[in-house]
């Protein structure tokens, strides 16, 4: 069969790139047409579905090609470097395109309900269709700069859709924060093409992972290619040091944070590890920092969960900390246990975002109906929801329970692989059991924050408040139904690589064992077996119940106070409410030097001083007093013109006569 | 045979062509510094006869040349002169500086 031949692949960028362009046009020319952006909207995107989906079926059925690659034109050709706009549908990144379009479609589908009664509808689901053809770029590129172009058109509608409701200066904030945190990762991403190219000469995923075999194991070469990829990563999966990003992002509508920053885009980062782990298995130092960055990013962001009170900081920390897990699987050559993750989580997190999109719709129409300005965000606010909502705190139940990792549910089988997979590398370097401590105790804070959220939301007596109470309802079906699927996938989705001890065929670590050629004989998990196995198991259940009991207890015990009313926190609880602090330190020892520096040597000494002062106002203040010199030859008087020209003359026929 | 003369007829050429430059430097009257650029002309012109006379006859063309630019120098120059004092009752030259710097 020749490559491409078969499903079109490039109709599955074609269908939301028109829903773009149709929505762009729409959005400009008649905004209120809101049923035809209804239409096309999700439709674009559910048709791209319909088309991974095919994709999928034919890389599975029997005698499949490994890939399907289609190149569409050549992009950049200099000397040895060829580029050409080509997508490569393969294993790993047909998954990707099916959680992509899939939940993303979904997600559309519930913004219908939620964005309902907004005025920029149909420029909301222009950036939503735009994003989703981006992150298709960003899964299928075949090379390097490709997959940069999704990368930074990711990072683009990132940016747009934060600051959606751009009226409000800190959410415009956000966007540009969200952006140049995301610079930064990028300059790593680039240097990390550049090495690539300069050490392999070739920047082609495929090439990359054919001539990893040529890489000096540890070498200066192929570690700083790891790190930078891993400080590209960092950015676009808001790791330690540019998390911060993440949290304030949650000022976009809520299923825009359910789908670029908890599913899909903020993933990209342990997308592209995994897609590089010829490189990232040749570089093990390399390896054991993103380990080490991801365990200390899991803890650090689920600590801070714990005393978050607006209900999406709560879910932008935990996405943080299961990036931070994700990481570390990936650190510790876990890619399988990463990538199983990064699709349960991609459930799980997106039913929870959606049903706090839920939660936040009612909330806002209660105190709409009375005209309060009360934070409909604020989780002192709500309680006992569960008697207005109960579809959707059951839904969220299901997907709480399966971030806990409490078993059947899907985060159980994933989490479980990881810490498994941890916890058996420990066995070659005892660092690693430090990491499976430290994930296991982000689990307990993981299973803590999540019963306090479903405690405080849904469980005890209402603070809403009287009048408000009679306004809130269930989100309509067109929100409930996506939620309902996605929770049906929470509960589900553990199967796509159910393990043995549990009757399974770990089918997802044999799907994708063509990606993972590259680092296969690098990379030996030894995974626990028997009674270690069941032991690691039954710690991580009880961590898992442990926790939820916790946190639910803690809520039930205490007398929440409404935000007026609370008392000022104290001591280590207040550290934790303001995140460490970690944003004041970041603006005191880097941004404001960094303004100092824009504004006084380079804006006032060097702009405005050197190239404006010396530079363009001096050249031209000396060319304007040689001018004045040569002017006052000019007098006018024939008799001095004369003059000079005689003397002129008579010098030159001295000269020739001489 | 007449006695040489190309000495004497230079002498007196480079003779006229000084009072000429002279004249045109140091006189302020306009009309007098067109005379003088004539009187310049002139004296080429006798140079280029005697240089004929000795050396061949293209002398005599150039001599042609120079007459007839001069005519139509001096009508150019001498309407221009008419324009000048038309417009400032004057044709001194210290008073007509309208290309100063």
């Amino acid at each position: 069969m020749s490559p491409g031949a078969g499903v079109p692949l490039w109709l599955l960028l074609l269908f939301p790139l028109a829903g773009f362009i149709i929505n762009t046009a729409i959005a400009f020319t008649r905004p209120s047409w809101k049923g035809l952006v209804s239409l096309v909207g999700p439709g674009a995107v559910l048709a791209a579905f319909a088309v991974a989906v095919a994709g999928f079926l034919q890389l599975q059925a029997p005698g499949a090609p490994d890939e399907l690659t289609i190149h569409l034109w050549k992009w950049i050709e200099a000397g040895d470097l060829k580029i050409d706009i080509a997508f490569r549908l393969d294993h790993l990144s047909s998954l990707m395109t099916l959680v992509v379009t899939g939940v993303g479609g979904l997600i559309h589908l519930f913004s219908i309900g939620y964005m309902k009664s907004d005025d920029g509808y149909a420029r909301y689901f222009a950036y939503l269709n735009l994003f989703i053809v981006f992150m298709l770029v960003l899964v299928l590129g075949s090379s390097m700069p490709v997959m940069f172009i999704g990368w930074e058109g990711v990072g683009l509608c990132s940016y747009l859709l934060i600051g959606f409701w751009y009226g409000v200066q800190a959410n415009a904030d956000a966007g540009k924060k969200a952006f140049i945190m995301n610079r930064i990762g990028d300059f790593g991403f680039l240097m990390a093409m550049f090495l690539t190219w300069h050490g392999l000469g070739t920047v082609d995923f495929a090439e990359i992972a054919e001539k990893s075999s040529q890489l000096v194991t540890n070498g200066p070469l192929v570690t700083a290619i790891a790190l930078f990829i891993a400080l590209g990563c960092a950015g676009k999966s808001a790791q330690i040091p540019l998390y911060t990003w993440l949290p304030d992002a949650m000022a976009g509508p809520t299923p825009v944070s359910a789908l670029i920053h908890a599913a899909t885009m903020v993933t990209a980062g342990v997308y592209l590890v995994v897609r590089s782990n010829g490189i990232f298995a040749h570089a093990p130092t390399a390896s054991l920092v993103v380990a080490a960055i991801g365990a200390a990013t899991a803890l650090f962001a689920g600590t801070i969960g714990l005393r978050q009170n607006d209900i999406k900081k709560v879910l932008a920390f935990s996405t943080v900390s299961q990036l931070g897990l994700m990481f570390l699987a990936v650190g510790s050559g876990a890619y399988v246990a990463g990538i199983f993750h990064l699709v349960t989580h991609a459930f799980f997190k997106a039913v929870l975002f959606l049903g706090a999109g839920s939660v936040i719709h009612a909330m806002h129409h209660a105190y709409h109906s009375t005209h309060s300005h009360a934070d409909a965000q604020d989780m002192r606010n709500m309680g006992g929801l569960r008697r207005w909502m109960p579809w959707t705190s059951a839904l969220m139940w299901i997907a709480t329970l399966a971030i806990a990792g409490i078993p059947v549910f899907a985060g159980f089988f994933s989490k479980d692989e990881i810490l498994a997979s941890v916890f058996s590398r420990g066995a070659g370097q005892a660092v690693f059991y430090l990491f499976w401590g430290l994930a296991s105790l982000t689990s307990l804070l993981t299973a803590i924050y999540m019963g306090r959220l479903m405690a405080m939301t849904f469980m005890g007596q209402n603070r809403t408040g009287e009048a408000e109470q009679a306004a809130l309802h269930e989100a309509p079906w067109v929100m409930t139904g996506p939620l309902a699927v996605l929770g049906l996938l929470s509960l589900a989705g553990g199967l796509i690589n159910l393990p043995h001890f549990a009757g399974g065929h770990a089918w997802l670590e044999h799907w994708l064992e063509p990606v993972l050629k590259p680092s296969h004989e690098l990379v030996q998990l030894t995974m626990p077996e028997g009674s270690t196995e069941f032991a690691l198991i039954g710690f991580a259940v009880l961590v898992g119940v442990v926790g939820l009991v916790w946190g639910v207890r803690a809520v039930q015990r205490a007398s929440i106070a409404t935000p007026e009313h609370a008392a000022p926190e104290t001591g280590f609880a207040r550290v934790l409410t303001g995140q460490y602090f970690i944003d004041a330190i970041y603006d005191r020892f880097i941004v404001r030097p960094v303004h100092w520096f824009a504004r006084t040597v380079l804006w006032k000494t060097i702009d405005q001083w050197l190239v404006d002062g010396v530079a363009v106002m001096g050249s031209a203040r000396l060319l304007q007093g040689f001018g004045w010199l040569g002017s006052r030859f000019q007098t006018g008087q024939l008799g001095l013109y004369l003059l000079l020209f005689v003397a002129g003359a008579v010098w030159v026929l001295g000269v020739v006569l001489q | 045979m007449a006695p040489d003369l190309l000495g004497p007829t230079l002498a007196l050429s480079g003779i006229l062509f000084s009072i000429g430059v002279l004249g045109a430097l140091l006189r302020r009257n306009a009309i007098i510094l067109f005379m003088c650029v004539e009187l310049m002309l002139n004296a080429v012109n006798l140079a280029f006869v005697v240089f004929a006379r000795y050396y061949g006859f293209g002398g005599h063309v150039l001599v042609f040349f120079v007459m007839t630019v001069a005519a139509a120098e001096a009508a150019v120059g001498l309407a221009i002169m008419l324009a000048l004092f038309r417009h400032n009752q004057t044709l001194d030259l210290q008073d007509i500086n309208l290309l100063h710097g």
